[in-house]
């Protein structure tokens, strides 16, 4: 780890070090840890349309917490609410004891907020952008100018700190993005679809970063659509569709109560999958007939498949695999598309 | 973070709750960050918007003053055409700074650049936006009007020492313009639409008495005139620029001090209901 970086670590641990996170994953609802956020029966009408229904949730401090949902579910208003740029039509929310609608200036003194779309200052370069950011903090410069270099270094952005913003990769301008929502030691820190639109290289790369937040005791909230960043980060996650909640949990919980262990994934070309569903009948815990292939839930996949080749059937691929978040979410919220 | 705490008297305290979620005191880092960014950006947009009244000055001024000789001035006494003019082009030019920075500029930060989004996130209220914003207005109007106010100077129009109040009353019509100027453009969404407050100031500057007086019109439509904010603008300045004053001065300051007024609660209205909504 880079000097920078490690420096950062320390003084995120300092001010938080009553919220150093627990081993495990399964033990959020440690009782020593202060609850951070608390969302009780939060509603967001936009006329007609229910953004978000009626949904509770308790983020411990320290804790990874995760929204996952299709396009549309709302997440991102969930998220706009936290930070008080949105104002919700019933329920009650409280970041830190306060509500984010009276207390706008003060909630925010404590977030860090990555948007859905970058939003960096195109007129000032990389560095500035972390200075006058800050400075809407009204954080003072001496503070500010060593802050700015230790982000660069932890946002491998140290070469490029007199670039122009509009000259970085994609990649390059999401660590920018997400230096900027450090530079005010947030405790909080809210990353709305973080990694959407990179390649996997962009993407390791800012999990490293963001984990290494996780374990200097920062609050991540994240939503995604991606079930392997959610497998990768979350602690604890809700699957929301539609406003609503559909499930809580840890990855490894939603699994478990959602899924099957194994999912055996069969192809018989596309014209015979649906007639051939019916005679794997019986087969494993749960069959999905799907028009490309059958998914065969099952304790144990290739024993599955030994069945299957028992009653004379002779797929064209087969696979074996782990269940994942992604057969969690996509039982949860369907397979149809959501426009 | 160190912003909202600290020792506060009594109406600081007052203040801060009631315009809470609104505004944090902390309108001087929109500033700086506008400063920030003109550094890098393209003076010559700055130094155009300078040179367009000396440009009109010259042609109209000198060009067409050397046909027209000397006319009756705000106390009846007799100028040159040129000194008649000037003022009414400081007045425009007021005008004009203002409006590129709170319309065309706020316009493409506001749809574009996502700015203000990313400022709202931070501990900054809306009122402190609109307040930085239309403070970088004012600096540019307070740089157009000054370097104005030298050419004219220099080009002997000027014969009071009052004359040097007209930067300040520059700037008093940059307020006025750029405060609202902010909220007209929040609710503008296309470039098409931006184009419309071009359809407004184009006969404003041509007709608000600028090059000859209100006198030449009927009745009906000096009325009409007298209402745009524009002639308050051209009236303060030349009389301020021969030193000649009557109770209208009174209206004309006033005029912009309500349009001030009234533009800085559009705006941070504006502000709240798009961005915290």
């Amino acid at each position: 780890m880079s000097v920078g970086a490690t420096s950062l670590l320390r003084v995120h641990n300092e001010a938080t070090r009553s919220a150093t996170p627990t081993e495990s994953s399964q033990t959020s609802f440690d009782m020593n840890r202060p609850t951070v956020i608390s969302a009780q029966n939060l509603t967001k009408t936009y006329g007609d349309l229910t953004a978000v229904d009626n949904i509770s949730f308790d983020v411990p401090a320290g804790e990874s917490f995760g929204l996952l949902g299709p396009n549309g579910a709302g997440k991102s208003t969930t998220m706009k609410m936290i930070g008080g740029v949105s104002q919700r039509t019933s329920g009650s929310l409280a970041i830190m004891g306060l509500d984010p609608e009276s207390h706008g200036p003060e909630v925010r003194a404590h977030l860090g907020v990555v948007p859905q779309q970058d939003n960096l200052d195109e007129e000032l370069k990389v560095r500035e952008n972390l200075i006058v950011y800050g400075r809407y903090f009204g954080l003072p410069m001496s503070y500010l100018k060593p802050k700015a270099d230790e982000l660069l270094e932890f946002a491998q952005l140290t070469d490029k700190a007199n670039s122009k913003v509009d000259a970085l990769s994609g990649g390059m301008k999401r660590r920018l993005t997400i230096a900027r929502s450090l530079i005010n030691e947030p405790r909080i820190l809210l990353l709305d679809e973080p990694t959407t639109g990179l390649d996997p290289q962009a993407r390791h790369i800012l999990w490293d970063r963001l984990f290494r937040l996780k374990e200097s005791g920062v609050t991540l909230i994240l939503t995604t659509h991606y079930m392997d960043e959610a497998e990768q980060l979350c602690d604890r996650l809700i699957v929301v569709d539609k406003g609503k909640i559909m499930a809580e949990g840890s990855p490894a919980t939603l699994i478990r109560e959602h899924s099957s262990r194994e999912v055996l994934e069969l192809r018989f070309g596309s014209e015979r999958n649906a007639t051939i569903g019916v005679e794997l009948q019986g087969i494993g815990e749960r069959l999905e007939t799907l028009p490309d292939r059958v998914l065969i839930y099952a304790h144990d996949g290739e024993a599955a498949l030994e069945q299957v080749t028992a009653r004379g059937l002779r797929p064209m691929t087969s696979l074996v695999r782990r269940s994942s978040l992604e057969d969690v979410f996509l039982r949860l919220t369907g397979r149809s598309l959501v426009d | 973070m160190s912003v909202l705490t600290g020792g506060h008297s009594a109406t600081d305290l007052a203040r801060e709750r009631k315009f809470g979620p609104l505004y944090s005191r902390n309108a001087k880092a929109v500033v700086g960050r506008g400063l920030m960014a003109a550094k890098s950006s393209t003076w010559l947009v700055m130094v155009s918007g300078f040179f367009e009244p000396v440009l009109f000055l010259l042609a109209m001024g000198v060009g067409m003053g050397s046909i027209v000789g000397t006319v009756q001035g705000p106390g009846g006494e007799d100028i040159s055409y040129a000194a008649y003019i000037a003022p009414a082009l400081l007045a425009v030019s007021a005008m004009n700074g203002a409006i590129y920075d709170s319309t065309w500029n706020v316009f493409f930060k506001m749809n574009f650049a996502k700015l203000y989004q990313g400022m709202l996130y931070t501990s900054l209220g809306p009122l402190d936006v609109a307040i930085g914003e239309i403070f970088l207005a004012l600096l540019r109007g307070l740089l157009y009007a000054t370097g104005f106010t030298a050419v004219m100077g220099v080009m002997g129009l000027l014969t009071s020492w009052w004359a040097i109040l007209v930067i300040p009353a520059s700037v008093l019509i940059a307020f006025g313009f750029a405060s609202f100027g902010m909220g007209i453009t929040s609710f503008m969404k296309t470039f098409q639409q931006m184009d419309w407050i071009n359809f407004f100031l184009l006969p404003m500057f041509l007709f608000s008495a600028t090059f000859y007086p209100l006198s030449v019109y009927p009745q009906v439509i000096q009325w009409f005139i007298q209402a745009m904010p524009l002639w308050h603008g051209v009236e303060l300045l030349r009389q301020i620029s021969v030193g000649s004053f009557s109770p209208a001065t009174a209206i004309h300051v006033g005029y912009y001090l309500v349009m001030i007024t009234l533009g800085i609660m559009l705006t941070t209205g504006r502000l709240r209901q798009l961005f915290l909504k």
